[in-house]
């Protein structure tokens, strides 16, 4: 059977279920309101997500770019600084304190406002309904409330940036006493208080979303639905539920504490302090490293959080696009399950040189190697589909493909990091600062513009651009490892991140010519972005109409809705499931959606 | 000028690059999606290769530029830092070997297996004996490298050695303060209300007697060479860090819980001048912990010498108790006489117990 003809029946069908969605939105009149602001179409949250995400994008990385000047460029001076951010920028050069709140933001809305609610706020919203046939979430009254909890926290968070004091400069870990004391820090006054209370909206937002995502996904799945034949994003994005709904409480009650320790003088994380031109502080007998551990117990799964949606993602994707199924679709839920188990236990690796009781470090670098384990094997999965597949490069699958390779060099230099005889050497280093951007940051990066780019036909009708897709891809990829790569070699030269300027130390001062050059890449990579953002808002109008119902040849049911599904997704009944997400090239077949039933002659895998 | 001329420039560039990709948009609709399509594939796919070929020159490029910044151009400066190295070795040896197999087999593949009409897609679903395979070989590599780790982290955060130099390091906004026991070779007690900013830096507690002769520098650190030394370390406000690059250590100061690290300077300072091949080199204590606006600038020195500097410059100093009391001080300038030998071998006293006790 030809493709053609499948598409051919495919585009009938399409035009028919749009005449008809067409019919059904007269039924229910939709103001601009309830339509673009105060939806409950989980469709349309996931794109408030999405671009409220896209804005914090911008904003966090236009400050990396800040930074990078005065880290590339620490002797000279840009007036044009000093226009635009005034007295943080005096005679055109960053002042410590701006580089300081600059760092601490960055890090701060790229990792929970950017990766966190930009990337599984906007996929778990889309895809979970779309790809386990239901109309909508368990709650989308609870679905469009955690969505203004973190357009709250936005606020919130944008709010500090023009406090008088400053935003809080203490490093996105924000860890006290630094934090807890305006008098040890000016971005620890108001700025602090600030970043506090958007944060506390920004956890609000996030349980009411996962709690929301975990039941949907346990109790709405469609007949013949079984977990089993779940699309792995919808896997993914199931743990990723789990993790936040059971970890971000523990970093909620962090922050109260800290909160209480800042304004009712409580002593939870404050000892013996004695602080220049102030004197000694009543406190005694709090212990700061309790903060730590509260904090990274959400910390280190929050990286998972990250990660998982992205690597479910791209496990599609590569399918789909290699035109043959995921290598070991159980053993890919299994190192999902496993991965997400193991966050849990891995915590304290942030925590080595604290002063952490060595048996206990020791207990801790067990585990975390550990997780290596499920990563090898998701790794080699990876490679395996592509392995004799025939293989589609579609601006989605570039990304994916990148990720892959990102993934892989990020995770390496984790069994670096993760084993502690070689972290007491290698911690808060640039060497930390390359591993994690790769690994968490850019890969997780690449597994949400993977997903962008493969679901925009569904989100908006249209396609991007696939010529700026692949130079968005090219540039991005290259100069992520231009930027990244060699900054392990500064770290193994001891250089320490979240400083403002190397001149005056003997031992780090030798690589000036290197970090001119990344900050130059980094300009470079920030401009490629923009040209995908430009592409992202001038395809919603302007695109490429997508014109047949499945673009991509795909099984999964998110592509049985009409091309421009309205709210409740399906005309008429939800479709049935009959087999699994993957059947790409079985018994000669290029593709058999989930909704064929199998066939009597069919082969068994 | 140059400003808005460059952003005229980036701007010009950005419309070059969108015309180009409309373009490319009706061309692909003129020649038929399917052909175009295909044409695009081939492109990526080569240029898959293309990344990969460059990609693994430009590793080797990128090393050959920084290899001889890094410190393992040289050797460790202590004992333990050979261990670092040496494991750091091997981990470069298994990591990097698993980097070059399967980022060549990730765009290999992608080259290789790029969209044909002739190919007929394999379908492999799973296959147990290789999940297997990559399930329990990783495992296995891991547990070589946990167990060579924790052999050296347990060997590195052990008890320091009976006879080792005793400094205490403590952290403040933004500097380090260094106390070494006097002749009795134990620290006195100090508590944070007594800081005096001028007279007291750490709070020491003048009624006990121990503290009397402790000394008090803001100045290098100085240490013996082959001689253990061991850190107790604070800090008098925030977390503070630190940082000791050449030893291939770091260790936190946490206000109200006493930390602990020991090593053994294997050069001294001259020495090490001339193994790195640098004339101006220190050895420095960099703080790695973000502790507020001044976190990069917060910088120590250290002196690795011989034994007999070490005396001579030991006796030179006065403890702070005289500084303190200056009516008590009965020789002056040099407060320890010649008969005073500083005799540092006793075990610490309890402040320096494992950090365990406080959380």
């Amino acid at each position: 059977m030809s493709t053609e003809a499948i598409i051919q029946s495919r585009t009938e069908t399409a035009i028919a279920h749009d005449l008809h969605s067409e019919h059904q939105e007269h039924h229910h009149h939709e103001t601009f309101i309830s339509k673009y602001v105060f939806s409950m179409d989980h469709k349309m949250i996931a794109k408030q997500f999405l671009i409220t995400g896209m804005v914090w994008a911008v904003l966090g990385g236009l400050m990396s770019v800040l930074f990078r000047l005065q880290l590339g460029y620490p002797e000279s001076t840009f007036p044009i600084l000093e226009d635009l951010l005034g007295k943080w920028a005096k005679g055109g050069r960053i002042s410590p304190e701006a580089y300081y709140a600059l760092v601490t933001t960055h890090g701060t809305v790229l990792v929970f406002f950017v990766l966190t609610a930009g990337l599984s706020g906007t996929f778990a919203n889309f895809l979970i309904p779309l790809q386990i046939g239901a109309r909508d979430m368990a709650s989308p009254f609870m679905n469009m409330l955690s969505y203004w909890f973190f357009f709250t926290a936005s606020i919130v968070m944008l709010s500090s940036l023009f406090v008088e004091t400053g935003p809080f400069s203490g490093g996105w870990t924000a860890y006290p006493p630094l934090s807890a004391l305006g008098s040890a820090s000016p971005g620890s006054k108001t700025g602090m208080d600030l970043w506090l209370v958007s944060m506390a909206l920004f956890v609000v937002s996030s349980l009411l979303g996962g709690l929301n995502y975990i039941a949907t996904i346990l109790n709405m799945r469609t007949k013949g639905m079984s977990m089993t034949r779940l699309p792995l994003p919808i896997w993914a994005l199931f743990f990723t539920a789990v993790l936040g709904v059971l970890s971000f409480p523990v970093l909620f009650s962090g922050f109260i504490l800290l909160i209480f320790d800042r304004n009712f003088g409580t002593s939870f994380y404050l000892s013996d302090i004695y602080v220049n031109g102030v004197g000694a502080l009543p406190n005694e007998g709090g212990s700061a490293i309790l903060y730590q551990h509260l904090f990274w117990f959400l910390g280190h799964p929050e990286v998972y959080i990250i990660l998982l949606p992205a690597m479910g993602m791209v496990s599609e994707i590569l399918s789909v696009n290699s035109r043959k199924p995921i290598f070991g679709y159980m053993a890919m839920i299994g190192s999902l399950f496993s991965i997400a188990i193991l966050a849990f236990l891995v915590w304290a690796h942030h925590m080595f040189v604290t002063g952490l009781n060595p048996f206990l470090g020791s207990v801790f670098v067990l585990l975390t190697l550990l997780i290596a384990v499920p990563s090898a094997i998701k790794v080699f999965n990876w490679l395996t589909t592509l392995w004799r597949g025939n293989i589609r490069f579609t601006p989605a699958m570039m990304f994916a493909i990148g990720f892959v390779s990102l993934f892989i060099s990020g995770g390496l230099t984790g069994i670096w990091l993760g084993n502690s005889a070689l972290d007491i050497h290698l911690h808060d280093t640039y060497f930390v600062v390359a591993h994690f951007h790769i690994v968490m940051g850019v890969a997780s990066m690449f597994g949400m513009f993977a997903g962008v780019y493969h679901w925009y036909p569904k989100m908006y009708g249209r396609f991007l651009n696939n010529t700026l897709g692949y130079i968005h891809f090219w540039v991005t990829l290259v100069g992520a490892y231009l930027i990244f790569w060699p900054m392990h070699y500064e770290g193994l030269a001891g250089m320490p991140r979240r400083y403002y300027d190397f001149s005056i130390w003997e031992s780090f001062k030798q690589f000036g010519d290197l970090n001119r050059f990344i900050s130059t890449v980094a300009m470079i990579v920030f401009a490629a972005q923009l040209l995908f953002l430009f592409n992202f808002f001038y395809s919603i109008f302007k695109g490429r109409k997508v014109t047949v119902q499945n673009p991509w040849g795909s099984n999964s049911l998110e592509w049985t809705t009409p091309i421009r599904p309205g709210h409740g997704n399906w005309v008429g009944e939800i479709p049935e499931v009959h087999r699994w997400a993957y059947d790409y090239g079985k018994d000669g077949k290029d593709f058999i959606p989930q909704t064929t039933p199998v066939g009597a002659d069919e082969s068994h895998h | 000028m140059t400003l808005y001329l460059t952003i005229a420039v980036i701007i010009l560039v950005f419309v070059v690059i969108f015309q180009i990709a409309k373009a490319s948009e009706y061309v692909s609709v003129l020649k038929g999606e399917e052909t175009s399509r295909k044409q695009n594939n081939k492109i990526n796919g080569f240029l898959m290769f293309a990344f990969l070929i460059l990609g693994l020159i430009g590793v080797w490029y990128c090393n050959h530029l920084f290899f001889h910044k890094t410190l393992f151009a040289y050797d460790a400066a202590s004992v333990q830092g050979e261990k670092v190295d040496s494991m750091l070795w091997l981990t470069i040896y298994v990591t990097g070997s698993v980097f070059l197999a399967t980022q060549i087999l990730l765009f290999w593949f992608a080259y290789k297996y790029q969209e044909s009409d002739k190919r007929k897609v394999f379908y492999f679903p799973h296959n147990t004996n290789l999940e297997l395979l990559w399930t329990v070989v990783p495992a296995i590599v891991l547990t070589f490298l946990v167990v060579i780790g924790l052999r050296n982290w347990f060997s590195f955060t052990g008890e320091a050695p009976k006879g080792a130099q005793l400094v205490e390091v403590t952290g403040k906004q933004f500097g380090w303060i260094f106390r070494y026991p006097g002749k009795d070779g134990e620290l006195g007690k100090k508590y944070y209300k007594n800081i005096d900013a001028s007279t007291n830096e750490l709070g020491l507690v003048w009624d006990d007697k121990l503290a009397q002769d402790d000394i008090v520098s803001t100045q290098a650190m100085y240490v013996v060479k082959g001689k253990p030394v061991k850190l107790v370390i604070g800090s008098r406000d925030v977390i503070h860090d630190v940082g000791l690059t050449q030893f291939r250590l770091k260790m936190d100061a946490v206000p109200g819980i006493p930390t602990t690290m020991w090593f053994t300077p294997k050069y001294t300072t001259k020495e090490m001048k001339e193994v790195s091949g640098n004339p101006n080199f220190v050895y420095e204590i960099s703080c790695d912990q973000m502790c507020g606006n001044g976190h990069y600038s917060m910088r120590g020195v250290i002196e690795v010498v011989t034994q007999a500097e070490y005396d001579a410059w030991i006796i030179k100093q006065k403890p702070q108790y005289f500084t303190a009391f200056p009516e008590k001080d009965p020789g002056g300038v040099n407060a320890l006489t010649d008969s005073v030998k500083p005799v540092i071998t006793k075990a610490p006293v309890p402040i320096a117990q494992k950090t365990i006790a406080k959380l």
